[in-house]
Formats: structure tokens, sequence, C-alpha cells
């Protein structure tokens, strides 16, 4: 993840008329003011930094914020994955890949964790733990964990500065008076570094013992909202909860249909209009791995030719 | 720290809006357990006094000393924002006339009186919805509302509400503006005798807004009179009512004047 300073041209493809990027598509300029925000990020953990978010050509909704921290740190010599709810082959996924494809030529891309040095993700962590080397790059859409309970910033500015968190336990205690049980499954808010409550992007709470004393740096970026914030690594994360109704991950009664594995985050899938239905890995890759080494499911029989 | 030192003094409070008057040069001085009524016409600076006091609004001029719960008497100008929010929330409390800038209206009955106990740390769910059924049913309302949010609930029962939720925290001072208003008779009368009773069994101090002198005659011990943002008479509420000397306080109470 060496800061690159150069300049890169690419063309789109052979036959269209050269346009000269930069290098990952943001100016450097910009790049170093990013940065700055993510070294800020990076020494006040969970705090949400301002910066000067850029148009980027892709809507909102796509992840513009976790691609300007992805470009500001990209280098050449970097290898990047991008996921979208575990799945590299979304549409989303793809797009932001080929992006960076053309933007940063140079930089390999992989659909492989282990592989990766920076990994872009929409709501998962990958099952794999990950490694000192590497940067995970959240895209955010909404920081602001208080924002359920008081919408005005210039007061959520004020309880974070005075770690005045009640509001979220507010939250919690709605959720088990209405449910019986915290009924939050995704955006889990978490306590960082024993100071600043973050919301972890829209990821299963599943994910969230994930994000405690990671080795990677972990990087949020919200594009259309301006903000980014940090994990370093070997921080502690821990969610909010009640002594009597402690924080707890989601189980799932079966193992992955295709690979088998127990103790990560399924999807289900629909397999017919009569009923069926199969669970699997969430994480794509995880689960191509475990079949390449020969790992299998009750489904997995099935013919591939269902595609 | 005596019991006769006051809890809380004030002295030369006075607030501009722009060359606009809010309220000028007011002193007073409150003691633990007494109830004062500030009355007066609709404009008189009741409202703005009772924001320079709960340090809602920033004086123009003049100070205002608390005896915090340790016993130091405390320049409330000089607290830090963090201290500052501790008092609101635990030695203090408002009541609002209109409910809906008192409580939360899409959270719960428990969690409107459970707030204030997360926010000083209470982490037991049972522990804080127990503390809250005893509030709800100590202001009179059915502990099977609990998770019943204030928009399914009457004026009087909003109000009752906003009550629990500020003493949960058994604070030794609240500020009510004109908690009553609007009410229909029967439930305003229902709502003064709890809130004379809580007073009384708490042994709350209390400064409260009203143009309503059957409210400050029920309530308070003592009464300050404000016409045009000064105070013109001030004393124990029977005597200033029952014998005004200011020309102004006699046609209050003789219902002259429109409050
Ligand atoms: N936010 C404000 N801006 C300008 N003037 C105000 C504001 N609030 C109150 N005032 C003025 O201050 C005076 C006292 O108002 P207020 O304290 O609300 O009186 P009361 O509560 O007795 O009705 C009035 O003349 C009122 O118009
Ligand atoms: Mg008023
Ligand atoms: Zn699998």
């Amino acid at each position: 993840m060496t800061a690159l300073e150069q300049t890169q041209t690419a063309s789109t493809s052979a036959g269209m008329p050269a346009i000269t990027y930069n290098f990952a598509y943001l100016d450097e300029q910009t790049k170093r003011m990013i940065r700055r925000a993510i070294l800020k990020a990076i020494a006040i953990p969970g705090y949400q930094v301002p910066f000067a978010s850029r148009e980027m050509p892709m809507p909102y909704g796509w992840g513009t914020g976790g691609v300007q921290v992805t470009a500001a740190i990209l280098g050449m010599d970097d290898v990047l994955k991008v996921i979208d709810q575990g799945s590299d082959d979304t549409t989303n996924a793809v797009a932001i890949r080929g992006f960076f494809e053309t933007t940063a030529p140079g930089v390999a891309t992989t659909t492989r964790t282990q592989d990766a040095t920076v990994i872009q993700t929409r709501h998962r962590v990958p099952e794999q733990q990950l490694q000192a080397h590497q940067v995970l790059v959240y895209q955010v859409p909404i920081p602001e964990p208080l924002r359920f309970l008081e919408p005005r910033e210039t007061e959520t500015r004020k309880l974070h500065a005075l770690a005045d968190y009640g509001l979220m336990h507010v939250k919690l205690y709605e959720d088990i008076a209405r449910h019986g049980h915290i009924a939050t499954t995704y955006a889990y808010p978490v306590e960082v570094d024993g100071r600043y409550v973050m919301d972890p992007s829209p990821i299963p709470k599943f994910d969230n013992p994930k994000m405690d004393d990671s080795p990677a740096l972990q990087l949020f970026g919200a594009g259309r909202e301006k903000r980014i914030y940090a994990i370093p690594p070997h921080t502690r994360v821990v969610p909010l909860d009640f002594e009597d109704h402690p924080f707890k991950v989601q189980h799932f009664a079966k193992p992955c249909a295709l690979c088998a594995a127990t103790g990560v985050y399924l999807d289900e899938v629909i397999l017919d209009d009569r009923g069926g239905r199969m669970f699997v890995c969430s994480d794509t890759d995880y689960c191509n791995t475990r079949q390449a080494e020969g790992h299998r499911g009750e489904m997995s029989a099935l013919p591939e030719a269902a595609e | 720290m005596t019991d006769d030192a006051p809890l809380l003094v004030a002295e030369g409070l006075t607030r501009y809006y722009g060359a606009r008057l809010g309220c000028r040069d007011v002193s007073l001085t409150l003691h633990a357990g007494e109830v004062l009524a500030i009355v007066g016409e609709s404009g008189s600076g009741k409202s703005t006094l009772l924001g320079l006091l709960s340090t809602e609004l920033e004086p123009s001029a003049g100070a205002i000393h608390y005896r915090m719960r340790d016993g130091e008497m405390r320049d409330l100008s000089a607290l830090t924002e963090g201290e500052r929010r501790l008092l609101l929330r635990t030695d203090w409390g408002f009541v609002r006339q209109h409910a809906e800038k008192g409580l939360r209206m899409a959270v719960s009955a428990g969690g409107n009186v459970g707030e204030r106990l997360m926010a000083v740390g209470w982490r037991n769910y049972a522990g804080i919805r127990n503390e809250a059924i005893d509030w709800l049913s100590r202001v009179e309302i059915q502990p099977d509302r609990i998770d019943d949010d204030p928009r399914a609930f009457s004026g009087g029962m909003r109000q009752r509400l906003q009550i629990a939720r500020n003493l949960v925290t058994k604070p030794r001072l609240v500020f009510m503006d004109e908690p009553t208003g609007g009410l229909d008779v029967s439930v305003q009368a229902r709502l003064l005798d709890l809130i004379r009773s809580l007073v009384a069994d708490l042994g709350l101090a209390v400064i409260i807004v009203t143009h309503d002198l059957a409210v400050a005659r029920l309530l308070s011990h003592r009464i300050m009179v404000m016409k045009e943002g000064r105070v013109i008479e001030e004393g124990l509420t029977d005597q200033v009512l029952d014998d005004p000397r200011e020309p102004y306080t006699q046609l209050l109470v003789s219902s002259v004047l429109a409050a």
C-alpha cells in the first residue's frame, strides 16, 4: 500500500480515444486530502472524520465513499479484491473492480481473500481471518449510529464529544421491549477502543466479532455523508448490549449445503418454485476454496448446469 | 453544609433578545424542598427567566450558583458541558407544557423513563424495566402501558409520563413551565394533586412558571410576580395573593388582566 504519486494513462478500450486518468481516478491533491483524513481516523479509532467527498463516476448508493478510500490508499503493488454481500461477482462488485482495473492499471485484482492486500467490501467481512498486511475498506451508507434517535447533527457531534451514549441503549431497550430480544441484526453498534460508539456499516452482526482485535487495518468510507472512520489493527471492538441480554451472533442450524462449512454466515438460496431452498456460504470465495479442497455439502451433487 | 444553605442563588439575571428585553435584573434564592411560582401576564418574561435558571439560555448579565450533590456551591456558567448535562439529567428535571418537547414520542413509555438511567450507566434490562414500572405506577400510569409510546397517551398521561421520566434519577430541583396548560379542568386538578403529593413525598424544590394563580396557590410556598421583564412583587404565596401590594398584582388577582 505504498502511496505512489504518479500519473498513469489508460485507455478504456481499443479503438476509443485514450482518456487520461490520474492513477486510481482521483488527482493527487484529493488523495492526499483523503489520506490525511484516514490518518486522523486511525489516530482516533471510531471517530468520524469529515472529508471533502468528491463526485465519483458512479451513483452514491454504489459505495463512492469506499471507492475514494480505496483510491487514496491503492499503490502499484497492491492486489485488490471487491466484494458485495460476500460475493465477488455481483454487478456492484464487478463494476468497482472494473473501475480500478481501468483507472489503476498495474494493480492486480483477485477474488481470493488471502491474496488481496486491499479488500473493498459492502455488507460483509470475509470469513477467512485477515492478516496484518491487509486493509479492509467498508462502504458505508449512514455513518452516524445515533441518528435513529437524534437527527440533529450538531447534537450528535456533542454526544460523541462527551461520550454521551445513553441513547444507544434506549434503542436496544426498545428492541427488547418490542421483540423480546435485541432484534438489530445488521449495523449492530459497537464501542471502539473503549471510547467512540461506531456504526459498523450494514454488515450482519455475525461479523462483529471479526472486527475485534483484527490484525488488519479497517477503514470506513461514507461518500454521500462525507465521513471516514477507522479501526486500527488490534483494537478492542465491543458490541453494545445489556448484562441480562448479552450480544449474541446468529447461529445456523445446518452447515453450508455446498462446502459443509460451519460457523460461517449463510445465505438462503431459492432452488425452485416448489419451496426448494438451501443455505450456502455468503462468502463465495471461502465456499469455492473449500470445495476446491474437496469439502462437500449435502447439495453438492446438484448439476452445475442450473446456472 | 447545613440544610439552611440555599440550593440555588441567582443574582442580577438579565437577558436581552437583541434589543428586546426578555427579563432584567432578577435575583432569587431557593432552598431545598421549596416551591417557587413565577406568575405574570403572557410576555412578562417568565419563560425567559426559567430558561436562564435552567441554563438553557445564556444570560446577558448575572450569575447562578447551585449547591451540587457533593455540597459544593458552583457557578453554573463555569461548569463544563459534560458536568452541565449530568446535572440536567440527574439532579434536575424539566417538565414542559408541550409533552412532545419533553418526551421522545417514538419511544415507549418504559424507554422514556429508562433513558436517564441508561445515560448514567444502568445496563441491566430487567432492572431498568422494574424501575420504570415503579415510576409509572407512582404517576398513576398502568404498568401494562409500559410498551406503548406516548402518542397513544392522553394529554394528562403524557404530562404524568414526563414527570416520571424526570423523577427517576431522584432530582432535587425540577423546573416546570405551565405543566397544566391546555388540559381540561378535571385533568388539571388530578395532575396538580399528583404534583403536590410527589413534591411533598420527595422533598423536591420546584420553580414553576404559570399564568394561573390557582396553580400557584395550590403548589407554591413563595411567589414572584413579573411585569415587563422585571419582578415587581414577591413574597409568601398566601400573603401576596390575599394582600397584594402592587396595583398590577391586584389586577392579576382580581382576574381583570387576562393572563
Ligand atoms: N426567542 C426570542 N426572541 C426574541 N424575543 C423573545 C424570544 N423569546 C421571548 N422573547 C420576548 O421576551 C419577552 C418575554 O417573553 P417570555 O419569557 O416568553 O414571556 P412569558 O413566558 O412570560 O410569556 C417577550 O417580549 C417576548 O416577545
Ligand atoms: Mg411562557
Ligand atoms: Zn460454503
